[in-house]
């Protein structure tokens, strides 16, 4: 510490070179913490999956319904505590680039097998009460400044024509990576109207999702389900809500794969900026510390010094970067379409890859001007003229 | 009563390309307490060479320095820094001040190993300035100074821990007659004054001259002292 004046005065000798690289640090940092964000923004529903929930949805696609008869064979597998089904809807809702999930679920269970959507009782008993009722989650209901009463409409895509519901309930999440932007129907709603618009298409169920006792067990009941349809005309696919969730994901996996690899690029290339500078340091102090030696200084000790220039650069790019990474992930989130990212937040994992991508720059890039400033003897760095 | 510095059939050689560069070849010197030693020659004679072997910031190839009983080739590195912050006070011809500290900061850089208090440091950075007659110039830089000033900020970072040895390469070979004059009348002060024993290379037979002895070196050999 008795150091620190005159470390704190070596990394700012050169005002502009320590400038550029404090700001190259600081753009590499925010760009880092942006792209981190994004992909674990894009993970976190596979962060947020119940262990102790399977989703069953038909083997070659979830595109493709599974029959509503299935319900009763699933729900006898044991191990199965409650069981529950949804269709996807798509449709738009005022605009097509309002995106947000919206799901025909089964009234009577869906709340059951996703207990972190956290929803009023009342409000419970009038969705599963009043066939066009819905309910849709808090985060929703701020951003397009809903409550409940009011009235919502779809335009149908893959259940075409319009459709008409009430807001009857809004449910809360539990958990800071639970999905608050989803909006959820009575499946039996759509059932009725399909029965009459388009029989062949009724009955269908877009996947099952069950509730188990011990997530121990998830691979042996997976098969088990499989195994009551197989070689029937809709095989299913039993996985963990985990695995169903990376799959849908595994469809933007080269971008993901892309932004990862990026990420810890930038961190890499930054490195060379900061070994460089320290490197032109240590060139041009050659002699001095030489001098430095002669007044009693010790390898270690000068490597204290290195080190605490190379650390002080990189913890001021790495704190500016910081500060602007917050409002630049903010603007981020409002840029894109709202609902794409149902959870969009600097994560605290991100916070400590930050971090210590900064310590780890600052200590690397001392690493060979100390190894220089250690190998030159007295003699030499006297006799250097840099 | 035992020398100070003991100078025992001291060589050293240069390794360059897989060829021996001799430098010194068989010196033998005894230095006194409250000595002040000229060392003169040609260049290239192995002056500053041997200054450095005294001062311990180079190794002998054979022979032995012991400085106040210290065998000093044998200490480790972190050793032999310990002991040169210690004993050693260095002056150099182009002074190699730290060109991003104040007057006061370089003086006081050598404390900073000590484990002196604020305080103390502060009284013996301003004693050591006022010694050297700049105690109005303690907040300067560098490059604010004349060569001369720049000097005797030098001289003052030598002597502010106090050592009982300063060595000094060629103190004056960069300064004009005056400045050379009052570094001269400051190091004969502090010999005179403060007891310090110094070993002075120098070019110049006037510089020669304040010292209480002269050394002359040719091509590795000592070939003779004067009074
Ligand atoms: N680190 C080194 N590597 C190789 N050769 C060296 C080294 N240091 C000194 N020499 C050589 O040793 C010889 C003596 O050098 P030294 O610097 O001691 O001479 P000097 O008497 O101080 O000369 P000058 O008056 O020019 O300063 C020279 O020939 C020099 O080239
Ligand atoms: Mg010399």
């Amino acid at each position: 510490m008795k150091f620190l004046k005159l470390i704190l005065k070596n990394a700012f000798r050169h005002k502009v070179r320590a400038t550029l690289t404090i700001i190259g640090i600081a753009v590499a940092v925010t760009a880092f913490g942006v792209l981190r964000t994004v992909v674990t923004a894009w993970y976190v529903g596979v962060d947020a999956a119940a262990s102790n929930r399977l989703i069953t949805r038909q083997a070659i696609s979830f595109i493709f319904p599974l029959p509503y008869a299935y319900k009763e064979k699933i729900a006898a597998v044991p191990g199965i505590e409650a069981i529950s089904f949804m269709n996807w809807f798509g449709g738009v809702y005022l605009d097509k680039k309002n995106f947000f999930a919206r799901m025909a679920v089964d009234a009577e269970t869906a709340f059951d097998v996703y207990p972190e959507f956290l929803i009023a009782p009342d409000q419970l008993a009038t969705f599963k009460a009043e066939r066009n009722a819905c309910v849709i989650g808090a985060e929703l209901a701020k951003q397009y400044n809903l409550k409940i009463g009011d009235p919502m409409s779809l335009d149908g895509d893959i259940y075409p024509g319009r459709w008409d519901f009430v807001i009857r309930g809004i449910y809360t999440p539990k958990f800071d990576n639970t999905d608050a932007t989803q909006m959820f129907f009575q499946w039996n709603y759509l059932n009725e109207r399909i029965l009459q618009d388009m029989p062949q298409r009724a009955n269908d169920v877009g996947w099952y999702v069950t509730r188990i006792t011990n997530p121990d067990d998830a691979a042996t009941i997976s098969s088990q389900i499989d195994e009551l349809f197989m070689n029937s005309s809709a095989e299913t696919k039993s996985e963990t809500e985990g695995e169903f969730t990376r799959g849908f994901i595994s469809a933007s996996g080269a971008i993901l794969g892309a932004m990862n690899f990026m990420s810890f690029t930038i961190v890499a290339i930054i490195m060379l900026v900061l070994a460089n500078t320290m490197m032109m340091s240590a060139r041009e102090r050659t002699r001095e510390y030489a001098i430095l030696k002669t007044l009693g200084f010790s390898v270690p000790q000068i490597s204290w010094l290195i080190l605490g220039e190379s650390l002080v650069l990189s913890i001021l790019g790495g704190a500016l970067g910081l500060l602007l990474t917050a409002p630049l992930v903010k603007g981020f989130a409002a840029a894109v379409p709202k609902g794409w990212f149902p959870v969009f937040k600097i994560e605290p994992i991100t916070m400590a890859l930050l971090i210590a991508a900064v310590i780890f720059i600052g200590l690397a890039s001392a690493i060979f001007p100390i190894r220089r400033a250690a190998s030159t003897s007295i003699v030499d760095g006297m006799r250097f003229m840099g | 009563m035992p020398h100070l510095i003991e100078i025992k059939a001291l060589a050293k050689s240069y390794w360059r390309d897989g060829f021996e560069i001799p430098v010194l070849n068989n010196i033998n010197i005894n230095v006194e307490k409250g000595d002040y030693l000229a060392l003169m020659g040609p260049s290239g004679s192995g002056k500053s060479t041997l200054l450095n072997l005294i001062a311990g910031i180079d190794r002998p190839s054979k022979g032995e320095v012991v400085v106040d009983g210290t065998n000093i080739a044998k200490l480790g590195e972190s050793e032999l820094a310990r002991w040169r912050a210690n004993n050693i006070g260095f002056i150099f011809q182009f002074y190699n001040l730290i060109p991003v500290l104040t007057a006061y900061d370089n003086v006081g850089l050598p404390l900073l190993l000590t484990k002196l208090g604020k305080a103390e440091q502060k009284k013996h950075i301003e004693t050591a300035l006022s010694i050297v007659g700049l105690g109005d110039r303690m907040k300067h830089y560098p490059k604010q100074l004349s060569g001369g000033q720049e000097q005797r900020v030098a001289i003052a970072r030598a002597i502010v821990t106090d050592p009982q040895i300063l060595v000094a390469d060629e103190p004056t070979g960069d300064l004009d007659r005056n400045s050379a004059e009052e570094i001269l009348t400051l190091m004969k002060r502090l010999n005179e004054e403060f007891g310090k024993t110094i070993i002075m290379v120098t070019h110049d037979p006037h510089a020669a001259e304040s010292a209480k002895k002269t050394l002359n070196l040719e091509k590795g050999d000592l070939i003779g002292s004067s009074k």
